[in-house]
């Protein structure tokens, strides 16, 4: 195992799939002469040459429909965004043309494009820099959202989607660029999308968390242990994809569970899933699932409204003991 | 006394301006060719085959009409006729391999790129054995493996793909090149903008094509974008062109120097031309926003009939081989009607096949 920051899993495996195939090259704003807004592709300018790390100027909708049309004549493109707040300038091409192509031409076309950048908030950024598009991506057919908490599964996960044959969301987050961890030194490491991970093993309380609030319950995970109350964190890891099996089988066991969404309540990962947990394993629930999200409102600038709105491991908590009529 | 406070306008009156009556539309058409297609190099069967397949888009779309009114298919209906000259002198201007893509009146791009009849009208009829296999119906037309890349629905919504083809072909060092069909209603979106931009800067080996047939679905063309279309391409520093579209030779012959300098310099263009739409913009436009005289004014030169009057006026085809080919076309149209009418729809498992090429996921089936 090597310890990597999750920056440099993700600039492994692009170095590694470009490296794989000729085919595949990376565009976006400032990935190239800038080195990354993020440094997630440092050094990859130089290896690869300017036709395969190519610097785009600020138009979302134009360079991700460039990407769209490449990846239709058999290319296969990284599309970068600075985040994916910007990206709903793009929604268009990833929502009306990336996931619909294929369909509508009866099967004449693939469109193996991966899009990827730091996804929901980053601290005080405001209202239009703050939001989580997993849920919303996830809601349409033909698109895979992969949101991974940590660098071995940023890696394994992007590798995969650079191979994929249809188009895939990859999200990252500004926070977690610089966090460290093991990482796989396993020769061309894979992980399958759609596959969760038990991160933490418990028997009281089942809860379900990626990205950054993997991390945020993490957290609350080491406080309630400290007053017994053993929780089991299971990361999906690609939110679409869903891998409900091996939540439905932890349910079997803590009897309890609780999502951990950065979205928005309406019509989120929380509310999806509670749903299928519901019709799926309602006998074995002891207590209503509970999700902690973000309220129904936008990013506030000021630090203490925005410490409000962010989930956190105190509110984590109170859900868990909550489910556990604690 | 006060002076009396006219009323803000914003959008420029069309025919509800009582003041003159008329929509003052801003197409008017440059001169056709002088040239004959000997002196463009086309041969007597390439002008031939140009009026078979302008006559073939008519009689297909015309009848395709009648059974949309009959009640065979539903969902929308957007014809192309009067524009076949456009698509008929560019796919003889380009070669096989390259890239043609458009928006949503599409039927007789793909015609022309080797749909045939029967796979297109079950297309329209929603049928299996469509092109699309009945999935994409009238807007989705498409034939990947002739390099007619598909039909859009979204106004503007391919021109960034249109790009992207270009810039595989330009990745790829294969020489071919691509062109990217939309209507002057498309001038108006971002994406337009984003792309020329980015198409210069790159250098993509792309030709932009405006069909401007003088009205954004009922909105006339100098009610709904400034200036000269053709015009915008100065602020990319993009070569550009403008000409008259209800002549195949003329099409083919600027088409054809175009896709030279395209393959040749590997730098885009942006070409306005310039066209007209004799139907509604789908079958349900009561076409109020224009006048039955303007209508009547491109009518007399039709582009088809235009083909037709060479082939005679040359002697390349005599009066009763010319009825022939028309009754040869009315019979395969007829026939593909017969087909389309009996071949199967999609079997219920179709519904969740075609959205994955690799393993496909389909959110909680059971």
């Amino acid at each position: 195992m090597a310890v990597l920051q999750f920056r440099e899993a993700i600039r492994d495996a692009i170095d590694e799939e470009m490296d794989r195939d000729e085919k595949v090259f990376i565009l976006g704003e400032e990935v190239a002469e800038y080195n990354g807004a993020y440094k997630a592709t440092e050094g990859l300018l130089d290896k690869y040459g300017f036709k395969r790390v190519i610097d785009t100027p600020i138009s979302e909708l134009g360079f991700s429909g460039i990407g769209v049309g490449a990846a239709m004549k058999g290319l296969r493109p990284i599309v970068e965004f600075m985040t994916f707040n910007f990206a709903v300038l793009a929604a268009d091409q990833i929502i009306n043309h990336a996931s619909k192509i294929r369909y509508m031409l009866g099967g004449q076309a693939s469109v193996p494009i991966v899009f990827r950048g730091p996804n929901a908030s980053a601290g005080q950024l405001g209202a239009t820099h703050s939001v989580a598009y997993d849920s919303m991506y996830a809601h349409f057919p033909g698109l895979s959202v992969i949101y991974p908490s940590e660098p071995d599964d940023a890696k394994g996960l992007l590798k995969s989607a650079i191979r994929s044959e249809d188009p895939v969301l990859f999200m990252e987050s500004e926070q977690m660029y610089g966090m460290k961890g093991e990482v796989s030194e396993e020769d061309d490491y894979t992980i399958p999308i759609g596959k969760a991970k038990i991160k933490r093993e418990g028997s009281d309380v089942t809860v379900v968390a990626t990205g950054k609030m993997y991390h945020v319950t993490k957290q609350a995970a080491e406080q309630l242990a400290k007053d017994g109350v053993e929780i089991e964190i299971i990361d999906p890891r690609t939110i679409k994809p869903f891998d409900m099996e091996t939540v439905i089988e932890s349910i079997k066991k803590t009897n309890r569970c609780v999502i951990v969404d950065e979205a928005h309540p309406f019509g989120g990962l929380a509310s999806e899933v509670g749903f299928l947990i519901q019709r799926e394993a309602f006998d074995y629930l002891d207590a209503p699932v509970q999700r902690v999200c973000l309220p129904d409102v936008c990013a506030p600038f000021s630090k203490p409204l925005f410490d409000l709105w962010l989930p956190d491991a105190k509110k984590v908590i109170e859900a868990v003991n909550a489910v556990s009529y604690r | 006394m006060a002076k009396k406070k006219q009323e803000a306008i914003f959008t420029p009156i069309g025919l509800n301006n009582d003041k003159n009556g008329k929509v003052e539309k801003s197409v008017k058409l440059p001169d056709f060719t002088d040239k004959t297609h000997k002196d463009l190099k086309l041969s007597d069967d390439d002008v031939v085959e140009m009026y078979r397949l302008m006559q073939l888009q008519r009689r297909f779309e015309e009848r395709a009409m009648q059974m949309y009114q009959k009640g065979k298919f539903g969902g929308f209906l957007h014809l192309y006729i009067g524009q076949e000259a456009v698509s008929t002198g560019t796919v003889f201007a380009l070669d096989d391999e390259d890239d043609i893509i458009t928006a949503y009146r599409d039927h007789g791009w793909g015609l022309v790129r080797g749909i045939s009849p029967k796979e297109g009208m079950a297309e329209l009829f929603g049928k299996a054995a469509g092109c699309s296999k009945g999935k994409g119906g009238s807007m989705h037309f498409a034939k990947t493996e002739n390099n007619f890349w598909g039909g859009y629905g979204i106004v503007g919504g391919h021109i960034p793909i249109g790009g992207g083809l270009a810039f595989a072909n330009k990745y790829m060092g294969n020489d071919k090149i691509s062109t990217c069909f939309f209507g002057d209603g498309a001038v108006d979106q971002g994406a337009l903008h984003e792309t020329l931009n980015m198409s210069q800067l790159w250098k993509l080996p792309c030709i932009y094509i405006v069909e401007n047939n003088g009205y954004s679905m009922g909105t006339a063309a100098n009610r709904h974008t400034v200036g000269e279309i053709h015009e915008r391409a100065k602020g990319y520093g993009m070569k550009s062109a403008l000409f008259n579209g209800m002549d195949a030779l003329t099409v083919y012959e600027n088409m054809k120097e175009i896709a030279d300098d395209v393959r040749k310099n590997g730098e885009p263009y942006f070409v306005e031309i310039r066209t007209y739409r004799y139907r509604g913009h789908s079958m349900s436009d009561p076409q109020k926003y224009r006048t039955k005289k303007e209508l009547e004014e491109y009518q007399k030169i039709d582009p088809v009939e235009r083909m037709k009057s060479y082939l005679l006026e040359n002697d390349i085809l005599k009066e009763e081989e010319v009825e022939k080919m028309v009754e040869d076309i009315e019979n395969e149209v007829m026939e593909a009607i017969e087909f389309a009418d009996e071949t199967p729809f999609p079997e219920p498992e179709a519904l969740y096949e075609d959205m994955f090429t690799g393993t496909p996921y389909i959110h909680d089936r059971k």
